[in-house]
């Protein structure tokens, strides 16, 4: 679309010349070299729900840090009801009527639910908080959205659903009439999500226009009224919610994708690679977040473990590696025991790991591609000539991997922190299969990774199962357990729920990962009881 | 709403990463078990100490009540030497089988540690007394412990500010050190304690202003900060004394004493009247900054802000509060602390100043804040604590005790690892302490 160009393929026939609404103009912001918004045009109605769908890094969330007033845009023109105001800092955004629902959450873990909801809008008597009028507000709105919150609960104490109804409150508590939801869907169980969508079809009836910022299609297909797609800075067109997804996906990506993956039926091997017997880790507080843990993969099958985030799945990962002690129980790998093996032992032992954040653990940022692509091995041959290093091995282990993993860089010399997320962690990936496992253990393979290489990680996580490598998952994208799994683990608590076939429904699926028992969750869904009633008889008492 | 409502739902509930609550079981995590075997080996090895001691103790240790000023003179008390020796060398054993058998559950621990800390004073006291020809004064124990305690309860009051607000403040030693010079220099010329502990004031609030600029603006590492402002603290004021004060010490190194200012009828109750209402004005405000450094802190609406800039300040960015300005205000309020902290230093003493004269409690005070969880009242005890154990090591070397005084000396620190080891558990620092806030 031309720049400045008036709205017309949203024209609003029944709504005078009305300057209620939101309009973005031609909103442009650049970091450094990289521009991250490309003269962005949107409308925001009242009354609408409005999806901002595009891919990690498309600039989503930096556009709405600049309605927001995080950021400043460079160039381009907001209007709000008719006035034109850039908000240059979030107070003058929420003076203007607008309230963000953050991905991650803006709240402090320590206070209360009413002292994070009053906060920056405290009513003090000569400085004094009063804190009775505060926990009245937090029931009032609370009874009145229907969102059920203790005002004196600690943040830190809450599950992450409820904190996130923390975080809407906050926004509803400054009557904001636009309410941008940053992927609020991340940290949420299926039920949950069904529940926050009900929310938000409450609030835009009320009249307020909501802004659902997401890269899930089927939330996209199951909410929005209109929808915007954004790929690498740039509107690259509207869609309606009645779009096939694989339109929504081919706008979004800029290709026909697939998000099948192809695989043949697995060859299992005749005795387990990995197998975890009774396995439990305590975390520093000495709380058991993962306790009396069953599991073994055979050579040639992909388990995935399934859950949402922070119920023990992470700790499980890391003490697989040894990277936090197994208080109790056995790890085993071929047979031979290795719970108490140190990372670099476990390493030798034929382990692969890949981390969940991989910027924190899973590379140097300001090493090259070449050097990250040896930091499993860098002291051994061929790569190290007894204290030294074979630079040139270095380099041609680089120059392979790199063509081999499709890594999309200048050089192998380039700082890892120069490349997209996709390819850091295809230096990740060819890192660890690029010698022979007998188990890999891969946390969050895809996490904030482009769709293309989403395709390409998973063609190659099956592939080292093909070669007879067990290989255990842990996702809470259930669309990927789904394209990958070949059995999943569901795991609350700490605990193993049960392990079912991947063509599980999505209902049971969302019962078993809020700890409902695989029979009752099975039966629950198959005696045709309605998703609404399940999840009523999980959480008694709601409403 | 009510809290019985369904804020919370049982089956639904993820875990946090083992936070405590819900239905996580618990066992003892490495960190903890290290932490009770190091503890209990402490304890286990102070009382092998005493025990060693038990041989060359003679004799009654005799405990002096009052001084012999006090117009109610309460009793000296006897404490027969061996048998307390011994006795407090059995409750440090207990103590110290206790932690290594890690049968200890609930308030237990926290027992046997403060357990193991009396017994330690006592017997220690008992061991140093037995058989001299002076009785141990505990009332001068007592109103020297609160006066040491005065500029440590400032200092650590002052830390307590800014690292709430996500400021590290190792530069207390500064401030005092700036403070107590300007307080002597200004209180010679004019004669006047007001002008002088004004002087100091403005002094410690300078130095705060220039860790908040650095810190806050410039987002300068803040220990590194910290320490640089040390040196130079140490450097202005001694080049200072040198050139100005040091030749003309009568005119610029001559400032007015604090008297102690008795409270009336209070000052006269037998051993509390003398310990606690008898002492500078500096200290009854030391006590009643505790408070308030409370009351702000906690119920307050800067308070709230305060404490949300030191633990997410980009939750409070979002909801339109000015990080950079809550954290300014917090540094600044702590410079008027330490300034008054400083400030004691010359006007409690002799009302001169001389080069690095404030010896390191500027750090004591950062160690009693760190200890105290950065907590004001738990920090005024630990700075409490720092005093005590100083005027003890002080008050043993007029007792003749047959220990070399560098020993005396050490004490103070040794009883410092005891109680962090036994007395603290799991210290937890406000989330962004020491991470400068930077606006994308």
């Amino acid at each position: 679309m031309t720049a400045g160009s008036p709205p017309t393929r949203d024209p609003a026939p029944t709504a005078p010349p009305s300057t209620e609404g939101l309009q973005l103009r031609a909103i442009t912001k650049r970091f450094g070299s990289l521009v991250a918004n490309d003269r962005i045009d949107l409308d925001i109605r009242p009354g609408e729900i409005h999806c901002l769908l595009g891919e990690n890094g498309a600039g989503k969330s930096t556009l709405m840090n600049v309605l927001y007033g995080m950021l400043s845009p460079d160039e381009g023109e907001i209007t709000i009801d008719g006035r034109s105001r850039i908000s240059r800092s979030p107070k003058e955004a929420m003076a203007a009527g607008i309230g963000m629902v953050h991905q991650h959450f803006m709240l402090v873990e320590v206070f209360t639910v009413a002292e994070n909801l009053i906060l920056g809008r405290e009513e003090a008597t000569g400085g004094v908080l009063n804190m009775r009028r505060a926990r009245r507000i937090v029931r009032e709105l609370s009874d009145r959205y229907r969102l059920a919150v203790d005002p004196d609960s600690l943040i830190e104490d809450l599950p992450v659903g409820v904190q996130q109804r923390v975080e809407i409150l906050k926004a509803l508590a400054n009557d904001a009439k636009y309410l941008i939801f940053d992927e609020p869907t991340a940290v949420l169980t299926p039920q949950e999500i069904d529940e926050l969508m009900e929310v938000m079809r409450s609030l835009r009836d009320e009249g307020r226009a909501i802004v659902f910022i997401t890269h899930k299609l089927r939330e996209v297909a199951a909410i929005a009224d209109k929808i915007t797609v954004i790929r690498r800075g740039k509107v690259v067109g509207v869609a309606r919610p009645t779009d096939t997804e694989a339109h929504l996906a081919e706008l979004m990506v800029g290709r026909a994708v697939s998000l099948r993956v192809d695989k043949e039926p697995p060859r299992l091997s005749a005795q387990p690679r990995l197998s975890i017997e009774g396995v439990s880790v305590a975390n520093n507080a000495g709380a058991l977040v993962v306790e009396d843990f069953d599991l073994s993969v055979s050579g040639g099958e992909i388990v995935c473990v399934a859950g949402v985030q922070g119920n023990g799945q992470t700790e499980l990962a890391e003490a697989l590696l040894g990277l936090i002690p197994i208080s109790r129980g056995t790890v085993t790998l071929d047979g031979r025991t290795v719970t108490k093996h140190t990372p670099r032992r476990k390493i030798a032992d034929g382990l692969g790991f890949v981390p969940e954040d991989r910027k924190h653990d899973g590379f140097v940022g300001s090493f090259s591609v070449a050097e990250n692509l040896v930091l499993n091995r860098y002291d051994q041959p061929p790569y190290a000539k007894g204290p030294a290093l074979d630079l040139a091995a270095i380099r041609g282990n680089a120059e392979e991997r790199v063509s081999e993993f499709d890594i999309r860089t200048q050089s192998v010399d380039d700082p890892l922190t120069s490349l997209s997320g996709g390819n850091q962690q295809k230096v990740v990936l060819a890192r660890e299969l690029s010698r022979s496992l007998s188990a890999l253990v891969a946390s969050q393979p895809t996490r904030g990774v482009d769709v293309g290489a989403i395709e390409f990680l998973h063609r190659r996580l099956v592939q080292e199962r093909n070669r007879g490598t067990a290989v255990l998952i842990v996702s809470t994208e259930l669309d990927e357990v789904e394209a990958l799994a070949d059995r999943i683990a569901v795991m609350y608590r700490g605990r193993l729920v049960g392990i079912v076939s991947p063509d599980t429904s999505r209902e049971v699926l969302g019962l078993m990962m809020a700890g409902v028992p695989t029979e009752e969750a099975l039966a629950a869904v198959s005696t045709g009881t309605t998703e609404q009633d399940a999840s009523a008889t999980a959480e008694p008492g709601c409403g | 709403m009510s809290t019985s409502g369904p804020a919370t739902r049982s089956p639904q509930r993820p875990s946090d990463h083992g936070r405590e609550g819900g239905d996580l079981r618990f066992v003892e995590s490495t960190v903890k078990r290290r932490q009770r075997l190091s503890t209990g080996a402490l304890i286990g090895v102070v009382a092998l100490v005493l025990l060693i001691l038990l041989p060359s103790t003679t004799g009654a240790a005799r405990f002096a009540l009052s001084d012999a000023f006090d117009e109610v003179q309460l009793p000296t008390v006897q404490l027969p030497g061996v048998v307390t020796v011994a006795a407090c060398a059995a409750l440090l054993l207990g103590a110290a089988a206790g932690f290594l058998s890690g049968r200890m559950t609930g308030r237990l621990p926290a027992l046997a540690g403060t357990v193991a800390g009396f017994s330690l004073v006592i017997g220690f006291l008992t061991w140093a007394a037995a058989g001299r020809d002076l009785p141990f004064p505990v009332s001068n124990q007592f109103s020297g412990t609160l006066s040491l305690a005065t500029p440590l309860v400032f200092g650590a009051l002052c830390g307590v500010l800014c690292e709430r607000a996500g400021v590290v403040n190792v530069s207390i030693e500064g401030q005092f050190l700036a403070s107590a010079f300007a307080a002597a220099v200004v209180g010679s010329v004019t004669k006047s304690i007001p002008a002088a502990m004004l002087a100091a004031v403005l002094a410690g609030v300078a130095m705060a202003a220039l860790l908040a600029l650095f810190s806050i603006n410039y987002l300068v590492n803040q220990v590194v900060l910290g320490v640089v402002l040390n040196l130079l603290a140490v450097g202005v004021t001694g080049f200072l004394f040198d050139q100005l004060v040091q030749p003309a010490s009568s005119q610029y190194n001559n400032a007015p004493v604090l008297m102690s200012l008795p409270i009336p009828l209070l000052s006269q109750i037998p051993f509390f009247g003398n310990v606690l209402f008898d002492q500078t004005i500096l200290a009854y405000l030391a006590g009643v900054s505790v408070l308030v450094v409370w009351l702000v802190l906690f119920k307050t609406s800067w308070g709230l802000r305060v404490r949300s800039v030191g633990e997410h300040p980009e939750a409070a960015d979002t909801v339109g509060i000015s990080v950079r300005g809550v954290r300014w205000s917090a540094v600044l309020a702590g410079g008027v602390l330490a300034g008054l902290g400083g400030s004691f230093f010359t006007l409690a003493s002799t009302g001169s100043f001389s080069k690095e004269f404030t010896v390191g409690n500027g750090f004591i005070a950062l160690a009693a804040l760190i200890m105290g969880r950065w907590h004001p009242g738990l920090a005024a005890i630990m700075a409490l604590f720092f005093g005590f154990v100083t005027q003890m090591a002080s008050q043993l070397q007029t007792l003749n005790t047959p220990m070399p005084s560098q020993f005396l000396l050490i004490l103070p620190y040794v009883a410092t690892i005891i109680a962090v080891a036994g007395l603290v558990g799991r210290v937890r620092a406000p989330a962004a302490d020491g991470i400068p806030y930077e606006k994308s």
